[in-house]
């Protein structure tokens, strides 16, 4: 347990006291109309040095990719390179602005429009749009897309079903595009169970969202017939590219039939997460659905790009301007620099660190369902549970200490206890071997030794209840409650 | 591939561990070329972007949402931070108190700037917060009839199309005063029938203009939701929603701070009233203490959210723009309250200058509203705006934003902004520019 992060009594910035060194001044006269006028304002004014020594401060308190293993299930974080980081600052990103004439950002639209081609040429897709800024932005996309389509068709319909272990996202995107989630429950082989699907697919059913591999890390095996029921049900099949790291250049959304995929480039494609953001959530389609794309598309005549507005089936749009740009500029150079076999790689060293980690947990660690695994598995901390009272949530604090990020823990809810653990391609044999060191560890330990975990952290275990009910939100909140 | 783990799993080649994938929908590799190396790969990306002609190159008058500002060094320096920028979400509180601690302070700084009590820590952009304003509204108050100006951002429109269409809302435009620029008070109340769940303003507006109607919104309507939008640099000066009864507050985070990025990613404010935030979309930073009695912070109201309440959460936002929101903070940090109050006074008293001068040239009307404008203001041109662009950008100039889709029946109407970092040469250029090509 060599892990010690830092542990400053941080204040907030607002009980900082200093005198700005900002220098730039104005007190010309300004015409707001009567009523309009601000009549305080009370932000802190602090010289930049002592602005910079706080946000680094805090910055030691964080803990990000580039400090350790960070093998969060259905997160795929794996090292985001830092050429990435060049390129996405360039000026020539960040300080063009959208609305400029389309000859002034021939290199913003040529860029990404070679970006759509080649996540076209991974998922096997036809038609790719960039303007989703998050996963689930995809996926909200995605069923406008299948409304739109079963609406053309003059066939609306009102349902959705996405199986028991999807993502929270699946079910509350089905849900804000309007239509009603009918969830089917996974077989004892951890499949989606096709009698169970065959029973709630009809005539209503608008889409089926698949993750796959699914949640648990399997591989769904009846994949073909899943899409041959779907397709026979009138519905159209939605691919969560969440899980795509595990398959690229070994199968794709296209060969397994699927008629609208996302991906994740926050993820698959190694942009950095940013504690919680931004990503991007691209959305390709079969070519029967590319005229519901969002516009503008991207067209090109002659060697020139421009934006094609004159749509008619087009959705809309679903955010504003093309998208995360800046974002899709590192994750296009991220697929530059992998190239198409790269990108298989990338996948089979994946699933092989995955597989070679879970053979190094379990035992003491139980694993529900069969044995193989794609790039991430999901195991159960049960019997520690019942004959230690050490819950996954300790499990994942112990890591903490131990200067690993913990996997996602409670989830898929299927698992009891469950530790869903996603090493990525990022990490070496040396480093999955010391993780699994540190998860067998934990199993051995004091049982009142791990429930005291984290002590290597900024701060001990957080009171999530307290915040709850006190709910203060903001500096604001803080000075109201006389706090101060 | 690493031997010792393939060894170690008993099994001679990768290819094993994916046989449980059907033969019938295998692929053999992905028809992309082979990967190059870092420097062939920058030198080609640089190369290809070499082709965009920036705001740094060339003076840009272009507004509408995505403003040319100055960005101080230290923001940058801050956010790139390898423990913040890779990081993930916060799940675990006590290894990520200074992200949850930053995402805090953001919340907390526009807290004081809208004059509301709960932010959450970002929506995607000014357009996605707009959408879950509006199903917000309806959580409040169950009715189906959304009023938004007519006079809006069409990506605006377009998006909050799509957020409602799952609860069935029906978007209705209010006209706006064809003097003033300002809202149209007697065509917004013929239009409040007792089917109306929201009412969203900007402040400014999609003209420029701070509309002091918009404060009296609330004392005729105390029972309708009320959405205001703002540009957060504006109420450095201009009066907060907060003050005036505003239920929800959004807007664009970008002008504090955050590079153009061609449009993205920006971020989404989010504000609302205590009242209503178990109704609100989004991720919140709560301050706690931990075991010991230490201050700390962690991610609450969790059960809001998808992960938790999957369909029946309050939106299914997971991912956001929470690196944008630590941006604004260190730029808020630096500027401070009075270098907040001087950069929007330079943003006003250019916009002012800049339409005085355009408006002393032939053929051109600026501004075409009377009311009061923050920093862009509306012209009639003598030229159809694209072609005026496309002389003025054969001039080296970045000219302003064309408002005919946005307002169909303004095809000789463009929106022209300044900020602080509208040099006097960019000024003197550009009006020469305009002299030149309106003759």
């Amino acid at each position: 347990m060599s892990y010690r992060q830092a542990r400053y009594d941080e204040p907030l910035i607002f009980e900082l006291r200093g005198e700005s060194d900002f220098g730039l001044e104005c007190d010309a006269p300004v015409r707001l109309p009567e009523g309009m006028e601000r009549q305080g304002l009370d932000l802190p004014d602090l010289p930049e040095r002592e602005v910079v020594r706080h946000y680094v401060d805090l910055s030691q308190m964080s803990f990000g990719v580039d400090n350790g293993m960070y093998p969060l299930g259905s997160c795929t974080m794996k090292y985001n390179p830092k050429y990435a980081d060049r390129l996405s600052s360039l000026p020539t990103v960040a300080s063009v602005h959208p609305c400029q004439d389309e000859d002034s950002i021939q290199g913003a639209l040529r860029l990404m429009r070679e970006l759509e081609k080649a996540l076209c040429a991974i998922s096997g897709m036809d038609a790719v749009t960039l303007q989703p800024a998050a996963g689930a932005h995809g996926e909200f996309t995605g069923m406008l897309i299948a409304k739109a389509y079963h609406a053309r068709r003059g066939q609306p319909r009102t349902e959705v079903i996405v199986p028991d272990s999807a993502h929270g996202t699946n079910p509350a995107s089905a849900a804000m595009a309007g239509f009603t989630v009918i969830e089917v429950p996974s077989g004892p082989d951890g499949c989606i169970d096709l009698e169970a699907l065959g029973a709630a697919l009809s005539e209503r059913t608008a889409a089926v969202m698949v993750t796959n591999p699914n949640t648990l890390g399997i591989f769904e095996k009846d994949i073909v017939e899943l899409a041959r029921m779907v397709h026979a049900a009138g519905a159209l099949l939605y691919y969560d590219g969440a899980n795509l790291n595990a398959i690229m250049g070994m199968t794709s959304p296209g060969a397994m039939d699927f008629d609208i995929v996302h991906f994740n480039l926050h993820k698959t494609f190694a942009t950095p997460h940013g504690g919680g953001g931004p990503g991007a959530g691209p959305v390709g389609v079969k070519e029967f659905l590319e005229p519901f794309l969002p516009v503008p598309r991207i067209v090109s005549e002659e060697g020139r790009f421009g934006l094609d507005y004159d749509r008619p089936d087009s959705i809309g749009k679903v955010r504003s301007m093309f998208g995360n740009f800046a974002v899709l500029v590192r994750a296009y150079a991220y697929i530059l620099v992998q190239g198409g076999d790269g990108l298989r790689d990338v996948s089979q060293r994946a699933v092989l660190a995955s597989n070679y980690l879970k053979s190094r947990v379990v035992p003491p660690y139980e694993m529900p369902f069969a044995p193989l695994r794609k790039h991430e598995f999901v195991v159960s901390a049960k019997r520690l549970a019942k004959e230690k009272d050490v819950h996954a949530t300790d499990v994942a604090k112990a890591l903490l200490d131990r200067g690993f990020m913990s996997p996602t823990v409670y989830f898929p809810s299927l698992v009891e206890e469950a530790l869903m653990i996603e090493p990525t391609e990022s990490e070496s044999k040396e480093t999955l071997d010391r993780y699994a060191e540190a998860l067998r560890e934990i199993a051995d330990g004091a049982p009142e030794e791990i429930r005291a975990a984290p002590r290597s952290t900024s701060v001990a275990r957080v009171d999530e209840v307290y915040a709850a009910k006190e709910l203060i939100l903001s500096w604001r909140i803080y000075r109201q409650r006389g706090l101060e | 591939m690493d031997r010792r783990m393939l060894d170690e799993l008993g099994i001679g080649s990768v290819e094993e561990l994916f046989s449980d994938i059907p033969e019938e929908v295998r692929t053999d590799g992905i028809p992309l070329p082979p990967g190059k190396s870092e420097m062939e790969v920058v030198r080609y990306m640089q190369e290809l972007l070499s082709a965009n002609l920036t705001a740094e190159s060339a003076p840009c008058f272009l507004g509408g949402g995505v403003y040319h500002h100055f960005i101080p060094s230290a923001v940058g320096t801050i956010v790139s931070r390898s423990e913040l920028a890779t990081s993930y979400t916060p799940y675990q509180a006590e290894i990520s108190q200074g992200m949850l601690q930053s995402l805090f302070e953001y919340q907390s700084y526009i807290a004081e700037l809208t004059a509301m009590d709960a932010v959450n820590s970002s929506n995607y952009d000014w357009a996605t917060a707009l959408g879950e304003a509006a199903t917000m509204c309806h959580r409040i108050l169950p009715k189906r009839t959304f009023l938004v100006p007519e006079a809006m951002c069409w990506d605006k429109r377009s998006v909050l199309g799509n957020y409602v269409s799952g609860a069935a809302l029906n978007v209705v435009g209010y006209c706006y005063d064809p003097f003033t620029g300002g809202l149209d008070l007697d065509d917004l109340r013929s239009k409040m029938t007792s089917d109306v769940c929201g009412i969203y303003a900007e402040v400014p507006n999609l003209f420029g203009v701070i509309d002091p109607q918009v404060p009296k919104l609330k004392q005729e309507f105390p029972d309708v939701p009320l959405v205001v939008g703002v540009n957060p640099l504006s109420l450095a000066l201009v009066r907060p929603p907060g003050e005036y009864g505003a239920d929800i507050v959004i807007g664009e985070g970008q002008p504090l701070g955050l590079p153009m990025n061609v449009g993205g990613p920006s971020l989404g404010l989010f504000a609302c009233r205590m009242e209503h935030v178990r109704k609100m979309p989004g991720r919140l930073i709560g301050m706690t203490r931990d075991r010991e009695g230490r201050r700390a912070f962690c991610m609450t109201l969790q059960t809001r959210e998808q992960h938790i309440r999957r369909s029946k959460a309050t939106s299914n936002i997971c991912t956001n723009e929470a690196l944008l929101a630590v941006a604004v903070s260190v730029y808020l940090g630096i500027v401070g309250g009075k270098g907040l109050r001087a950069i929007a006074r330079l943003n006003m008293r250019n916009a002012a200058e800049l339409m005085e001068r355009v408006d002393e040239l032939e053929g051109f009307d600026s501004p075409v509203f009377e009311g009061a404008h923050f920093n862009e203001f509306v012209v009639r041109t003598p030229v159809r705006p694209a072609k005026l662009n496309r002389l003025l950008l054969k001039r080296g100039i970045i000219g302003g934003l064309p408002l005919q889709r946005h307002v169909p029946r303004m095809e000789d109407h463009m929106l022209l902004t300044a900020t602080e970092a509208t040099s006097a040469q960019a000024m003197d250029r550009l009006l020469a520019a305009l002299r030149e090509v309106a003759q």
